[in-house]
């Protein structure tokens, strides 16, 4: 346990040494490239700045997630309760996934505006195809035999729907939600790099423009922060709902079934 | 009261092959019937033509009851695989057919359930979850999954064959005194599982596959693996698996 908590901070120590030997080695001017001390001074004077950004990000991250989450599961399970839908819906669905995301941000700033809207629509956008994908697979590779028995037990359409196909979909649904932690983020500041007049990736942008390079990379750790922690939530919250999924990759000898 | 079934003219092909064609089979309401045979000669699929479950395309066959009323609804199905779900706790595994079906909610399940795990032998087994249950106590709750349902006709598909041959034989003799005088049939590779458990034992075989006549081993099931007629039974049954093999 102790050995769990420990690592991640020499990881974070052994980079933070990585970053000042670089800065030793190169005589890099600060406003090129700041050492570490630097960055943590400038985290903590502009630390009010900084948290006030960072809410607004945080906002649009949780919002994009929460509605890309559930428009994502609400499609797998339309797609997989009307055959036709599927049929028609899957290409269209393929085909707006090529479309790159980033492509669209201008389109969105012009027709959402530079308020929130635009940014919670992309985190939406880039998150919708993962989950609905990963929670699509997952009711569809039902096992067979689960299906076999309940029709031998009489369930109806909806019973197996929502009592086989959901939970047996659940650590795939999982899985896309991950992906969608990790992606959230990504789709937020983008969005607030096309046009915006608050969050971190405007303080971030703004901060560049004035060769305030340290600011620029406070800004980035706490964004860091923001999707490490999301994830981590994410994937505890994803374990807590499959508590039979067992975790194989550390045992050793598993029983014999 | 017991239902005798009939199965007429069943006939499976697979990628235009005929695996069987006009296949009879009379299962007598009270008896425990055995189907034997190799892998691949359709005994599964003929399993599922009874069951209404069966998926291929080219399977089909006619069944009648005694009593004139279908079939459906009227199987309990049980395989080789316990197919327990893992996100349900074992009795709710247990009384899965009326978390399914919530028009047949009653009081009193869940005390039935209790009891069929009190007979299962799995008593203090009931909040856990199946993923922490041994393969012999996962297959003896879908036992008391397959007797919660209570159907007339009780279709097993090698239920015990994933177990080891100790834990194999103790579910045998608890099958074999769980579903005594029950309709059942079941589907095994194994001669002495076969002639151990069943009133008339049928060999099916060949290609396209045929059922033989029933052998009907004396004597009241679990029958004692040392039995010398059991044990020349198993020798004959296996010289005509062996002998018509392909």
């Amino acid at each position: 346990m102790s050995e769990r908590l420990l690592r991640p901070l020499i990881i974070a120590l052994g980079l933070t040494l990585l970053w000042q030997c670089i800065v030793w080695v190169t005589v890099a001017p600060k406003f090129i490239l700041p050492g570490p001390l630097q960055v943590l001074t400038t985290l903590i004077d502009q630390l009010p700045l900084l948290l006030r950004h960072a809410g607004v990000t945080l906002t649009e991250i949780l919002l994009g997630l929460l509605l890309g989450v559930f428009l994502g599961l609400v499609s797998a399970l339309s797609l997989i309760t009307w055959g036709g839908l599927r049929r028609w819906l899957m290409p269209v669905l393929v085909i707006s996934q090529a479309i790159p995301v980033f492509a669209l941000a201008p389109v969105l700033m012009l027709w959402l505006g530079y308020g929130m809207a635009s940014k919670v629509a992309m985190a939406t956008l880039i998150i919708y195809f993962p989950v609905t994908a990963a929670c699509f697979d997952g009711l569809r590779q039902t096992h067979t035999g689960y299906l076999k028995l309940a029709r031998t037990l009489g369930a109806s359409r909806r019973a197996l729907l929502l009592q086989i196909r959901l939970p047996a979909a659940l650590p795939a649904f999982g899985s896309g939600l991950r992906v969608a932690a990790s992606v959230a983020p990504i789709g937020a500041v983008v969005g607030e790099w096309v046009g915006s007049s608050t969050g971190l990736g405007y303080l971030m942008l703004n901060a560049n423009a004035r060769m305030q390079v340290d600011l620029m990379f406070a800004a980035l750790l706490v964004l860091a922060l923001i999707a490490v922690s999301l994830y981590f939530l994410i994937d505890f919250l994803a374990r807590w709902l499959t508590p039979w999924q067992a975790d194989t990759m550390h045992s050793q000898n598993r029983r014999d079934r | 009261m017991k239902v005798d079934i009939r199965l007429e003219r069943a006939s499976l092909s697979w990628r235009h092959h005929c695996v069987f064609s006009n296949l009879d089979l009379e299962l007598p309401g009270g008896q425990w019937t055995c189907i034997l045979g190799q892998s691949g000669v359709g005994k599964s699929s003929l399993l599922q033509l009874i069951c209404g479950i069966a998926d291929e395309a080219d399977i089909s066959g006619s069944i009648h009851c005694s009593d004139g009323k279908p079939l459906d609804g009227r199987v309990a199905w049980m395989a080789q695989d316990d197919l327990l779900l893992p996100w349900l706790r074992v009795i709710d595994n247990v009384v899965l057919e009326a978390r399914l079906r919530p028009g047949r909610r009653e009081p009193g399940q869940y005390e039935l359930a209790r009891y069929l795990l009190s007979q299962v032998g799995l008593t203090d087994k009931a909040d856990t979850l199946p993923g922490q249950l041994s393969g012999g106590q996962r297959q003896r709750v879908a036992l008391a999954r397959t007797l919660f349902q209570n159907r007339p006709l009780i279709c097993m598909d090698e239920p015990f064959s994933a177990l080891d041959a100790i834990n194999r034989l103790r579910l045998q003799d608890l099958a074999a005194d769980l579903l005594a005088d029950r309709t059942v049939l079941m589907i095994t590779h194994d001669p002495l599982e076969a002639l151990r458990l069943s009133d008339r034992v049928l060999v099916l075989n060949g290609s396209p596959a045929r059922l033989s006549a029933p052998i009907q081993p004396s004597g009241k099931a679990p029958r004692q693996v040392s039995d010398t007629a059991i044990l020349s039974l198993q020798g004959q049954l296996l010289e005509l698996l062996a002998g018509e093999a392909p």
